[in-house]
């Protein structure tokens, strides 16, 4: 008889899913670091993409080093490949396990896609067909990841714009069924939820009620552009260069509702506002997460 | 089934499709829906040579830099994750892209845009001190045998046109209607501390800092600059190189090698 042990970073320890504190964070964009490091505004956490970070020196690193000083820090993997038909780049895993070491940041997460193939990185987060085989590999993927990195990472859920016909599961039944077995938290982007759920059809609060709420570590906010599609039904794109729609809004209390008082991202790439315009928007979150405490205390 | 090749190749190439391996909630064609990503992959790529390479744009054009950077992105995908990296082989590939013959000096401006990017993330080191250089030019009898240690930043560029002062118009510095686009140039590009510097260089003090970075002595790299360089005052080309922050140490050569 073999006794399977989990590494004991994939027990959940007293702060759940992720060291961050359940407050709302913003996006670090270079266009704000000085004004940061000068007005220190109270901002819950910052984020950043690890792979703008794998460099040797220079600004990025003189800022984050002095900002993360003074915040809790989130760190967003773009380019992992998880979902990659090909074997993880093990020289990039290395560079964001040595990132990971200097910066010792409360969060890494990474997507549920594919952004790399034979050798090539496609600079986006695409779709994967939920079966068994991709489970498989996304499982493999992670454990190699979580493995490396000593740490239970964050899976997000993604935007998509097409489905496979050779999908057997829903991607709530696939990312349910990732999360048992590699013992990685979720991290929910209710925008991507709404984006995907409008795209497919789908319904936007049964999609969040099936995913399983106690493995929710943190929520992204974002906003997205309106497109349509070939039969003109409405087409959504996760385009994070606009602020939080109304909708996401809406279902951004749901999601509390369901998983609980979440450390939060207002989720910014394109068309960056002034510091003050995120913080603001940060605040709002800010104001549903305090309700959403005090509803429970 | 390899559909994640099949899905990268029709990204690149709009007469592949993956059609029939994709379904949509209300059987609308989904052609439509896959443009979204092969719009996002390119974009993005363009996006991200246009950021490296803002005065190279400003030269031809939006319209014109567009084409030519999804160009570039079809034969150049990233190899890499770090975008910072991208774009490197860019400037090459502009030099060999006939329609921007008319432009020769496009791709050494698209060089030093890129030796910028290179300079801004690149490890950092403190120049040289005061201290230690006074220490060193005390020492007139030991100074010809010291190899120094350049700034990992930096980057020598020459040019056979104009190109720096081309650049240099484009932050407000100069008039491009005065510049003889037929001038040769020299620059060093390089982060002493968190800005990137492009430094204009005579021929000379080009000259002795390629010597200094092939790893010749401060006296083998002063007897090379003066066989190739008329007129070249080194007192006042290594006095410009230290002040850029080009030398991080002066040390002797090991024995074998003076």
């Amino acid at each position: 008889m073999t006794i399977h042990l989990s590494p004991s970073y994939l027990s959940p320890g007293v702060s759940g899913h992720t060291a961050l504190p359940a407050r709302a964070g913003i996006s670090l964009k270079p266009e704000h670091f000085r004004a940061i490091v000068e007005t220190r505004p109270d901002v819950g956490f910052f984020e950043v993409h690890a792979e703008n970070y794998l460099v040797d020196g220079g600004p990025y690193h003189h800022y984050l080093r002095r900002i993360r000083d003074d915040y809790p820090l989130s760190v967003h993997g773009v380019g992992m490949n998880i979902g990659g038909e090909c074997e993880l780049d093990i020289g990039h895993l290395e560079r964001v396990a040595r990132l990971l070491e200097r910066y010792q940041p409360e969060s890494f997460s990474e997507h549920l896609a594919w952004s790399s193939h034979g050798g090539v990185f496609l600079n986006d987060l695409l779709p994967l067909a939920y079966d068994q085989a991709t489970l498989d590999r996304v499982c493999d993927h992670i454990d190699q990841v979580q493995n490396r990195l000593k740490r239970r990472i964050l899976l997000e859920n993604p935007s998509t714009y097409v489905e496979f016909e050779q999908a057997t599961m829903t991607e709530t039944d696939f990312i349910a069924a990732v999360i048992a077995r590699s013992g990685c938290g979720l991290l929910l982007d209710v925008n991507n939820i709404y984006v995907t759920c409008t795209n497919h059809h789908l319904d936007p609060q049964a999609y969040l009620q099936s995913l399983p709420a106690t493995s929710v570590g943190e929520i992204h906010l974002a906003g997205f552009a309106r497109e349509q599609d070939a039969a003109g039904a409405p087409l959504l794109i996760d385009s994070h260069d606009a602020p939080v729609a109304e909708a996401v809004w809406t279902l951004y209390q749901t999601a509390l509702e369901h998983c609980g008082a979440v450390p939060t991202l207002i989720e910014r790439d394109g068309n960056i506002p002034p510091l003050p315009v995120l913080h603001a928007e940060a605040k709002q979150a800010e104001k549903l997460l305090q309700a959403q405490t005090e509803n429970h205390a | 089934m390899n559909q994640q090749s099949d899905f990268t190749a029709a990204l690149f190439d709009p007469n592949t499709s993956v059609s029939a391996a994709l379904k949509t909630w209300n059987g609308s064609d989904p052609a439509r829906r896959f443009d979204v990503y092969r719009n996002n992959v390119l974009s993005a790529l363009i996006e991200a040579l246009a950021d490296t390479f803002p005065v190279t744009q400003q030269l031809v054009g939006k319209r014109f830099f567009r084409a030519m950077a999804r160009a570039f992105a079809g034969a150049h995908p990233p190899r890499s994750p770090v975008m910072s990296d991208y774009g490197d082989a860019f400037p090459a590939f502009i030099e060999r892209f006939s329609p921007a013959g008319s432009v020769p000096y496009l791709a050494d401006v698209a060089r030093l845009e890129y030796f910028r990017v290179r300079a801004y993330h690149a490890p950092d080191a403190d120049p040289l001190d005061a201290k230690a250089l006074a220490s060193h030019l005390a020492d007139s009898e030991r100074l010809p045998m010291l190899r120094a240690s350049l700034h990992p930043s930096a980057t020598l560029l020459q040019s056979r046109f104009a190109a720096i002062s081309i650049w240099a118009a484009h932050q407000g510095n100069g008039e491009l209607a005065h510049i003889d686009i037929r001038q040769p140039e020299q620059a060093l590009v390089i982060r002493p501390a968190l800005a990137v510097d492009v430094v204009p260089l005579d021929s000379g003090s080009w000259h002795f800092a390629a010597a200094l970075q092939r790893g010749e002595n401060l006296g083998a790299a002063l007897e090379s600059v003066t066989a190739t360089v008329a007129r070249f005052d080194p007192v006042a080309s290594l006095g410009r190189l230290i002040q850029a922050g080009l030398i991080t140490s002066l040390q002797p050569a090991p024995e074998c090698q003076r």
